[in-house]
């Protein structure tokens, strides 16, 4: 277990050493550093002598490894656009990502968890099926067709929810947070339905093939000759089963929220880190999009660990190394 | 029917008529046709037949856990004269566990991996009877002790993976031995472990319905498990029973021509043979039983008869068995083969 961790760990490392070498690689191939922090009227010595304080001279080894201590001391260095440092744009946009994304992700599982169960265990009831059918839609619509669809419904016609930001925050240290208000929360509606809706329907289908697979399990029908209670049998025994893979699935789709919020952040112009990458891509700002590629890739990582680790809480097989098959006697 | 009416008084469990049909697209197929047995109470009931001839089915039945689309199309089914076949779910469900145990084939998978073997036990104790989790943990320690589990205090804590097939098949034992069941239903209980191991299983679960005074169905391809354990034997052929009777007089002088087959192509210790005796062909598929009797296409004694009008089970000296070689009465297989 404990070595497992170690060796997980140091893939971790190798993965965000290389996603750091692609991002310097941007600094390097994206056209000359120098020419986008300088005006044209700059003279050739002026140039020389930034290059030099830049340490652009240097062999590209050494950049690269001043680039990781840096990047790993949370130094992106200065936006070309803005001329602020890259660490507080990111801090200042963070929070309305990590909000929107974690409220989308819990939204799609406490609700397509129970969908897909109810689904799998009345697969041919009249609601199962409306279920199912739905979530074709929700598979199917692209999410910024649902955004633009729910701002026309709630917004423009019905004028329930605001159609656009994150309405007023309230800062807790240096984290600014929507959900302590209720235009926040407002809000915060529409753009999680949106972002959430795809997942929820995938964790949904999900759940109900995994469900259905299980079920026809000896060990379910064994349980179920047992005498335990339908509840015992289907949430006891059989959800308990299709963990795993919910539980993969979910992270992988946590990270990829929080990564492509930059659709659903565009729609309702949610000012979080996808809006802010979509602009930095307009304006070449590089070391927006490095820091931006960086932190992605951190959040990747950071979420494949800790459903390594759930596994090990949800499968006993994975916890006990060896502990003896047992010979029979 | 040759069965009296009075002894399902006394029988543990009655199955009367019993017919199960599977709705198909291409009409209806009947797995189970027309069969009717009873069980006494502390019987072991070995019912035996090739794959498909419809005992799983049978028990599957007889506990309510028939996978849909098959169904119950008609037939009774008494336990201790109370009638079960019609009970709703929920109703069903407290017998099944509580007075009908369960064992099935596969000890590898008929365990919950994610769950320890003390929770699987707790949980269904605490099901059936009014206990509190300490005294629960203590009847599951018990019953791990009773079915041979070497350092059961230890092991009750261990998940399924940790345990040799063998072994787990004790706990599924145990398991179905929770809340002391009138009748356990085994299907397949050794099929799939080793042999040598088969042997212990069986003499096990003998041993342990004889104390308790647990009636069984064993279910079964396998005579050599019929012979050592059962105290009658019903073979079932093409969802039908061919034959039912006392064990050895079953084995000794099996009457329906499919049971003598069945009983020559078992070799026997000491004697040599050069080819074991076979019977041609195969049982048909439930959409191509033929009209008669099921058998008659593999039947060296087949006559017109056979191919038009179903037998129905005769007496013939403790047993009863489906072949009209036995309608005039007091004939023996014997003497009827002679006859022919």
């Amino acid at each position: 277990m404990f070595a497992f961790i170690i060796r997980r760990l140091l893939q971790s490392v190798l993965v965000m050493l290389t996603v750091a070498l692609i991002a310097f690689a941007l600094f390097r191939f994206v056209g000359d550093p120098i020419n986008n922090l300088v005006g044209q009227d700059t003279t050739l010595q002026d140039r020389q002598k930034l290059r030099e304080t830049l340490g652009l001279n240097d062999s590209v080894v050494v950049q690269y490894w001043r680039y990781v201590v840096n990047t790993a001391k949370g130094d992106f260095g200065y936006s070309y656009m803005h001329r602020r440092p890259v660490k507080t744009m990111l801090l200042e946009r963070m929070p309305a990502t990590l909000e929107l994304s974690i409220i989308s992700i819990l939204l799609a599982l406490f609700i397509g968890v129970p969908m897909g169960v109810y689904t799998s265990l009345r697969r041919d009831g009249f609601l199962a099926k409306i279920f199912m059918s739905i979530s074709l839609i929700g598979i199917s619509l692209p999410t910024f067709l649902i955004g633009i669809m729910l701002i026309l419904l709630f917004g423009v016609i019905l004028r329930w929810l605001p159609t656009f930001g994150r309405g007023e925050v309230v800062a807790l240290g240096t984290w600014t947070t929507g959900l302590l208000t209720v235009s926040g929360l407002k809000a915060l509606i529409m753009p999680a339905i949106t972002l959430a809706l795809f997942q929820m329907t995938l964790i949904m289908r999900l759940v109900r093939s995994e469900m259905l697979e299980v079920l026809r399990t000896d060990y379910i029908k064994f349980a179920r000759a047992r005498g335990l209670s339908n509840r015992a049998v289907n949430f006891g025994h059989a959800l308990k089963n299709t963990l795993v893979p919910v539980i993969t699935i979910t992270g992988l789709q946590l990270g990829s929220v929080i990564a492509f919020a930059i659709i659903t952040e565009s729609v309702f112009q949610w000012p979080g880190m996808g809006r802010m990458f979509i602009e930095a891509v307009a304006d070449v700002d590089i070391p927006v999009m490095a820091a931006y590629l960086c932190l992605i890739a951190l959040f990747f990582v950071v979420i494949n660990l800790i459903v390594d680790l759930l596994y090990y809480a949800v499968d006993p097989r994975l916890r006990v190394d060896g502990g003896g098959s047992g010979g029979h006697g | 029917m040759a069965m009296s009416a009075s002894s399902s008084d006394q029988a543990l469990l009655s199955v009367r008529n019993l017919r199960i049909e599977f709705p198909t697209r291409h009409g209806t197929l009947v797995a189970v046709d027309d069969i009717s047995f009873d069980i006494l109470p502390g019987e072991i009931l070995g019912v035996v037949g090739e794959s498909g001839a419809g005992k799983s089915l049978t028990g599957a039945a007889i506990i309510g856990l028939l996978e849909p689309p098959g169904r119950i199309a008609r037939g009774e089914i008494f336990l201790e004269g109370r009638r079960i076949d019609k009970l709703p779910y929920e109703q069903l469900r407290r017998i099944r566990g509580r007075q009908i145990g369960a064992i099935f084939q596969d000890p590898l998978t008929s365990l919950n991996p994610l769950y320890s073997i003390n929770r699987q036990l707790v949980e269904t104790i605490q099901t059936h009877l009014p206990l509190n989790d300490r005294e629960a943990r203590a009847r599951a320690l018990a019953l791990l002790d009773e079915v041979g589990i070497p350092s059961a205090a230890e092991r009750i804590d261990h998940y399924p993976h940790q345990f040799s097939g063998g072994m787990r098949q004790r706990v599924v034992i145990a398991l179905a031995l929770c809340a002391e069941p009138r009748l356990i239903i085994a299907d397949e209980p050794t099929t799939a472990l080793d042999v040598s191991i088969q042997a212990q299983i069986i003499s096990l679960l003998k041993g342990l319905c004889h104390e308790h005074g647990t009636a069984v169905m064993l279910v079964t391809h396998d005579m050599g498990v019929i012979a050592e354990a059962a105290d009658r034997v019903a073979v079932m052929y093409s969802g039908r029973i061919a034959e039912i009777g006392p064990v050895q007089e079953v084995i000794r002088t099996a009457k329906h021509p499919y049971t003598h087959g069945l009983m020559g192509s078992i070799p026997l210790i000491g004697h040599h043979v050069d080819k074991l005796t076979q019977i041609d062909g195969a049982m048909p598929r439930l959409q191509e039983i033929p009209a008669g009797c099921p058998f008659n296409p593999r039947c060296e004694q087949a006559t017109d008869r056979c191919r038009v009008e179903r037998p129905n089970l005769q007496t013939a000296q403790k047993s009863q068995v489906a072949c009209h070689l036995f309608d005039e009465t007091g004939r023996t297989g014997v003497e009827a083969r002679a006859g022919e």
